[in-house]
């Protein structure tokens, strides 16, 4: 009996200390409130359109509208399959082809920038100081102010209406590079002066004492190459049909009107699943390659 | 007298170059591994814009050669276009309330969510950075904000008499700013988001324990004291991501309100872009709408970080 009151005085002790001692209980209960308030209107537009695309046909055309489907169906996401398999270009085709692009793409900058991050993280060279600050400036403007000569380079290499114009220039993504970057640094030095008195070459220290010891960083330049290449769409560069993407079907279904709807929901709840479930899943390490993501100067 | 100095400095100069020249040869094998990266990055980030400031002087239209026009698109823009105004205006607008109102709203929440215990935590992470990691679920609000009687948004305020007729929420110029400016809000909680929040957990504790002792009275005095002078890197890396997004918005302004818009109301720099380079093939125009983007990211991510790096000093 009076061990348990022992081991509760300890839980109430415990709990005591984990708050810290300047919060008022009023401001925390008021923090939970608003936090729940705001979580809900976030996550309101994903349980739509999961709802959405889980409706039946009578009831996507309903007044008012629901927001739950009464009586779920996975009749939408088969259409997508079914239904056009018969149309000129298969959905499962946008789907090899973004799946194609995004394992292609993210390969290549993993593997091309890391390589440049870590003789930029960990040795002195002339000229390391001002590449690094050229790719930081590039995380300033990238994106569209790139768009029109990009499109002139690639025309001019020949890679229009080819993968290649959404692959390689991905293998460059600046933010990915930078992050893996800083945290290298945070790598000790002592790990690759040992390998490197035991012999190995740069390459084996690279491959086999650095890579293995940032894996928090890949996930992160993973998934933010995934989520750039996954939701491109790339109009510009690829005109054939059967070369275009998922996110190019989207719009061309929604495009179709209302009574293309709950397709579209469907296509949409596809394309949104991949970057959510890799980021559900590898969220801490993501964190904590953000911890060393800071722009010191 | 003055030649003397001159052959010294380069006879020091020399000497300066035949160092860097060993340096860089002892370190040949970090300019390999480099190697691949610099060259694509060189390709695709650095060579556009030298390319888009030289084409900006140009007329350019991919199947005839360039001519040179001096600045002449640069006065079109400025005198003559009156699209491009309205869209420098949107840009403007939609940068100003969006881009500081999301940088301070993903630290609040950061900051906010960093006290909760670790599985909440990870749950109300990923709650708040779906919209911006999912990348397109914003399309889920041309649905909720449609136009017919059918649109749950027209029909809920219509079944609550608050209006009795549809609105055609992404026609009317009236609304189509505003929506926009929401929707880019609520994705604005992005990867300076998560930088907020990795930064906030790696405060070492015993600060705070310093700061009980010297007598932070609550969670404002001890954030302005404690929490914001230590998160001054993350503060950095959260704006050049704001501002970057900020001026650069075209997709979901083009994506909800249509290409080419009503009365061009929703038109924004990049949209305008898009017309000339993409539509018009008026690569010229296009790469001075560009180079303009260009300055005014660069100037705008320089002015706010000389302000930054003021924060607790």
């Amino acid at each position: 009996m009076s061990k348990k009151q022992n081991e509760t005085e300890v839980v109430k002790h415990h709990l005591i200390q984990r708050r810290k001692p300047n919060r008022s209980v009023g401001g925390d209960i008021g923090v939970y409130i608003f936090l729940l308030l705001v979580g809900i209107a976030m996550v309101f537009p994903l349980v739509f359109a999961i709802n959405m695309s889980l409706k039946p046909l009578d009831e996507l055309f309903m007044f008012p509208p629901k927001v739950f489907a009464r009586n779920p169906t996975l009749d939408n996401f088969a259409d997508l399959f079914v239904n056009m398999s018969k149309s000129t270009v298969a959905f499962s085709r946008y789907v090899f082809n973004t799946v194609f692009i995004t394992a292609v793409g993210t390969a290549g900058h993993l593997l091309i920038a890391s390589m440049g991050a870590f003789v930029l993280a960990k040795y002195q060279f002339p000229g390391n100081q001002t590449f690094f600050k050229l790719v930081t400036t590039a995380m300033m403007f990238t994106g569209y102010v790139t768009q029109i000569p990009n499109y002139i380079i690639i025309s001019k290499l020949g890679w229009v209406d080819t993968f290649w114009a959404c692959i390689i220039p991905a293998f460059a993504f600046p933010m990915g590079f930078f992050l893996m970057k800083q945290f290298m640094e945070g790598l000790p030095s002592t790990l690759i002066e040992a390998a490197k008195i035991d012999g190995a070459s740069e390459w084996k220290v690279f491959t086999k004492i650095v890579m293995p010891n940032v894996k928090p960083a890949w996930l992160t330049m993973i998934i933010y190459s995934v989520q750039a290449l996954w939701n491109n769409q790339q109009a510009t560069f690829i005109f054939s049909e059967e070369k275009k993407t998922l996110v190019y079907a989207l719009n061309q279904i929604m495009g179709g009107g209302i009574a293309r709807t709950g397709q579209a929901q469907a296509v949409l709840i596809i394309v949104i699943a991949v970057p959510i479930t890799i980021f559900m899943f590898t969220e801490s390490q993501i964190l904590e390659t953000m911890a060393s993501s800071g722009l010191k100067d | 007298m003055s030649s003397k100095y001159f052959d010294k400095y380069v006879t020091l100069r020399k000497h300066n170059a035949k160092v860097a020249w060993k340096k860089a040869k002892i370190s040949k094998m970090c300019y390999l591994f480099l190697a691949p990266y610099a060259l694509l990055f060189t390709m695709f980030y650095i060579l556009p814009v030298i390319n888009s400031i030289f084409f900006s002087f140009t007329y350019y239209n991919i199947l005839e050669p360039a001519r040179f026009i001096g600045i002449h698109n640069y006065v079109s823009l400025i005198l003559e276009d009156d699209v491009f105004l309205i869209g420098v205006k949107n840009t403007f607008m939609i940068a100003i309330i969006t881009g500081p109102l999301g940088y301070v709203l993903s630290f609040l929440f950061a900051w906010l969510i960093n006290e909760l215990p670790r599985w909440i935590r990870a749950i109300t992470i990923v709650v708040f950075y779906a919209p911006s990691i999912s990348g397109t679920l914003y399309t889920v609000f041309k649905i909720l904000f449609q136009g017919d009687y059918y649109g749950p948004v027209n029909s809920i305020l219509i079944n609550w008499g608050i209006i009795d007729a549809p609105i055609l929420w992404f026609n009317d110029p009236r609304y189509m700013l505003p929506i926009c400016m929401v929707i880019i809000l609520w994705m604005s909680l992005g990867a300076g988001f998560l930088s907020f929040v990795a930064g906030l957990q790696g405060i070492d504790g015993s600060q705070y324990e310093a700061g009980y002792m010297d007598g932070v009275k609550n969670r404002w005095q001890e954030l302005w004291y404690i929490t914001l002078p230590n998160m001054k890197p993350m503060l950095m890396f959260g704006a050049v991501m704001t501002i970057t997004s900020s001026f650069g918005v075209c997709d979901v302004t083009m994506q909800l309100c249509g290409y080419p818009s009503t009365d061009y109301a929703a038109r924004t720099i990049v949209t305008h872009l898009f017309d000339y380079g993409f539509s018009r093939f008026e690569m010229g125009y296009a790469c001075a709408i560009a180079t303009m983007l260009f300055l005014i990211m660069i100037l705008c991510n320089k002015a706010i970080q000389s302000l930054l790096r003021r924060v607790g000093t």
